[in-house]
């Protein structure tokens, strides 16, 4: 019997000690602090020096946690048990997420600086007067080739990528709609199409391509390119601009045909603790200076005018990043799919 | 009196066991059974079997893992007998443990520096002439890499087993007249295939879904069973289908046990 006693206080002091370390492990990873921001991003999208210019100006520390595709970033949300403040869907999975009551409208009252908005980024068909978003980057779906092995100004199609001479040379990125989406837009076929014949003609011709693809990969990918281990890519803009920024042999096209447009925005889930922090933080991320700063660290367009202005003429009057509207009205936005 | 006592030390284990492995598997099973719209179906099993897709996609699999168990069985083999005739034993095998205690992903992006273009293997195949070759994302890389990771937990039970062999039998076969070659597959081989079975199941079983090198060393051109449940949890959300392979995958494993339990049991007897 003493035995049996001995054993339940233990068992009860193993229970205590974990309760307590599990306690101090959720502070430390600052779910449930009071100054804290849980920003669930994607993966380097955010310069780390304006989160900490952000905690010294308002004393919130930014808690980032990161994740590599819309579908996977929903699963979680989905999944429940998160305390996320803030995150950044892109466009069709905001009404994605509006659909699966995921979200929580904006104040508008609360933010400050949304007059720093180019207007042509703002009110978008996936999110009616932002009434849960707010633009945080913009960008295209196009082709980053290497001058070494490919001549400057050959590679201006989609069609051009299932050419025999590319064979292994190809490498995609791994984003299931866009990938699918670039087979859509080849075949001449708009990228939101539910058809499911032409979706799987699309799929026929995509396997036509494997033989000339190299690998299937994501943020990898700029580091490949950057060492010359490809020659050709298809990427999102920003990560062409962070790769042309490092290796001077790469190039960046958007064919003529179409292309995805995307926008990332900043959207509030329904698991949302400090109110505070995220207003604090949207208008921190709405000014001018801020939004430029991270616009030139993380290479994607702005669609904060202000900020744009801000930014190196070379940077601002790029063609290959800030597209003219003619490349603009070619274009395709994703929609969300009508079925789940 | 001492059966309610082991039955107490039992909760703790019991507990994790209820709560961490049979709750799971019970969860997984139960999911297996529902299609997209949440209707309980048996759907998706007859998918798995129906489609050539999900086939080709398990011979691929079991093919790999057969190529990566075959080729680690063939190194380590060989290193644990070695081993187990060396001066400094315990020095040797904290050799062959310590690369587990490096990150796995660590191991694999390390891989990625050395087979680049113009990584250590290509500047030395450069270096005797035969030029650069395209070794990332192809499947020799990505066998190699596997069976490099697998090596220790293939070389530890084998190295165990010969340790426990009494070397009372060795002599007695070199006295009786048998050569060296005779002894090792009449006298040692058969009594340390306990440790090659479980050196097999060790290495076997993980091989099976692995898809964290699958992505970086294969670049995702051969799509595992691993592969093929993370896209479908993460990506097309159809967490039927994703439990369906798991289940699958699971008694693959509890037969892949089973055969390699019973001979090892028919031999001892």
């Amino acid at each position: 019997m003493k035995r049996l006693i001995s054993l339940v206080i233990g068992l009860l002091a193993i229970c205590g000690l974990l309760a307590y370390t599990g306690n101090r492990l959720q502070r430390s990873s600052g779910d449930s602090g009071s100054k804290v921001l849980n920003l669930y991003n994607w993966g380097d999208y955010i310069d780390p020096s304006l989160l900490s210019k952000f905690q010294r100006e308002t004393g919130y520390h930014v808690n980032v946690e990161t994740f590599d595709s819309n579908e996977a970033m929903f699963t979680k949300l989905k999944q429940g048990g998160t305390h996320y403040d803030l995150t950044v869907p892109s466009d069709y999975m905001v009404s994605k997420l509006k659909q699966a009551h995921l979200l929580q409208p904006i104040d508008r009252h609360r933010l400050t600086g949304m007059q720093n908005y180019d207007p042509r980024f703002l009110n978008q068909s996936f999110d009616r007067h932002n009434r849960y978003s707010i633009p945080y980057f913009w960008g295209t779906l196009g082709i980053i080739y290497n001058d070494r092995y490919i001549r400057p100004g050959t590679l201006t199609h989609w069609s051009q990528l299932w050419s025999p001479k590319y064979r292994h040379q190809i490498m995609l990125v791994d984003s299931a709609r866009d990938i699918l989406g670039m087979a859509l837009v080849e075949r001449g076929e708009s990228m939101n199409t539910t058809n499911p014949q032409t979706l799987l003609a699309a799929t026929h011709r995509l396997d036509q391509l494997s033989p000339n693809v190299k690998a299937i990969v994501a943020d990898e990918i700029k580091m490949y390119m950057i060492q010359d281990e490809a020659a050709i890519a298809v990427d999102w803009s920003g990560e062409a601009a962070e790769m042309l920024a490092s290796n001077s042999h790469l190039h960046y096209v958007v064919p003529k045909e179409g292309s995805n447009l995307w926008f990332d925005n900043l959207v509030i889930p329904k698991s949302a603790q400090h109110y505070q922090a995220i207003y604090a933080f949207l208008n921190f991320m709405n000014r001018p200076e801020n939004a430029a700063q991270n616009a030139e660290y993380i290479g994607y367009a702005t669609p904060n005018a202000k900020a744009k202005a801000l930014l190196p003429r070379s940077v601002r009057n790029d063609r290959q990043f800030y597209p003219d509207d003619a490349t603009i009205r070619h274009l395709q936005v994703y929609r969300n799919r009508p079925t789940v | 009196m001492t059966k309610r006592k082991t039955c107490g030390y039992f909760i703790p284990y019991g507990l994790w066991l209820g709560l961490f492995v049979i709750a799971p598997v019970a969860l997984i099973v139960y999911q297996s059974f529902f299609s997209l719209d949440h209707h309980v179906t048996l759907a998706n099993y007859a998918t798995y079997f129906q489609s050539g897709v999900y086939l080709k996609m398990t011979l691929n699999s079991v093919w790999y893992a057969f190529l990566i168990t075959l080729f680690t069985g063939l190194i380590s083999y060989p290193t644990a007998y070695v081993l187990r005739q060396l001066k400094h034993r315990q020095f040797w095998l904290l050799l062959v443990i310590l690369p587990t205690w490096i990150n796995i992903l660590l191991k694999a992006y390390a891989f990625i520096g050395i087979f680049s273009q113009d990584g250590v293997a290509n500047s030395f195949l450069r270096f005797i002439g035969i030029g650069p070759q395209q070794l990332l994302f192809t499947n020799a890389s990505f066998i190699f890499v596997a069976t490099y990771i697998q090596i220790p937990f293939m070389i530890l039970p084998i190295y165990n087993s010969l340790a426990d062999l009494n070397p009372a039998y060795i002599n007695a076969s070199l006295d009786l007249g048998a050569t060296r070659w005779q002894t090792f597959y009449r006298v040692i081989f058969p009594l340390t295939l306990p440790g090659v079975k479980a050196g097999v199941q060790a290495v076997f079983i993980p091989s099976l879904s692995l898809f964290m090198l699958t992505r970086l060393i294969g670049g995702n051109k051969v799509i595992t069973l691993g592969t093929a449940i993370e896209e479908h949890f993460l990506t097309t959300m159809n967490w039927g289908m994703g439990s369906t392979i798991g289940v699958v995958l699971i008694v693959a494993m509890i037969i892949v046990m089973q055969l390699t339990n019973d001979h090892s049991g028919r031999s001892s007897q």
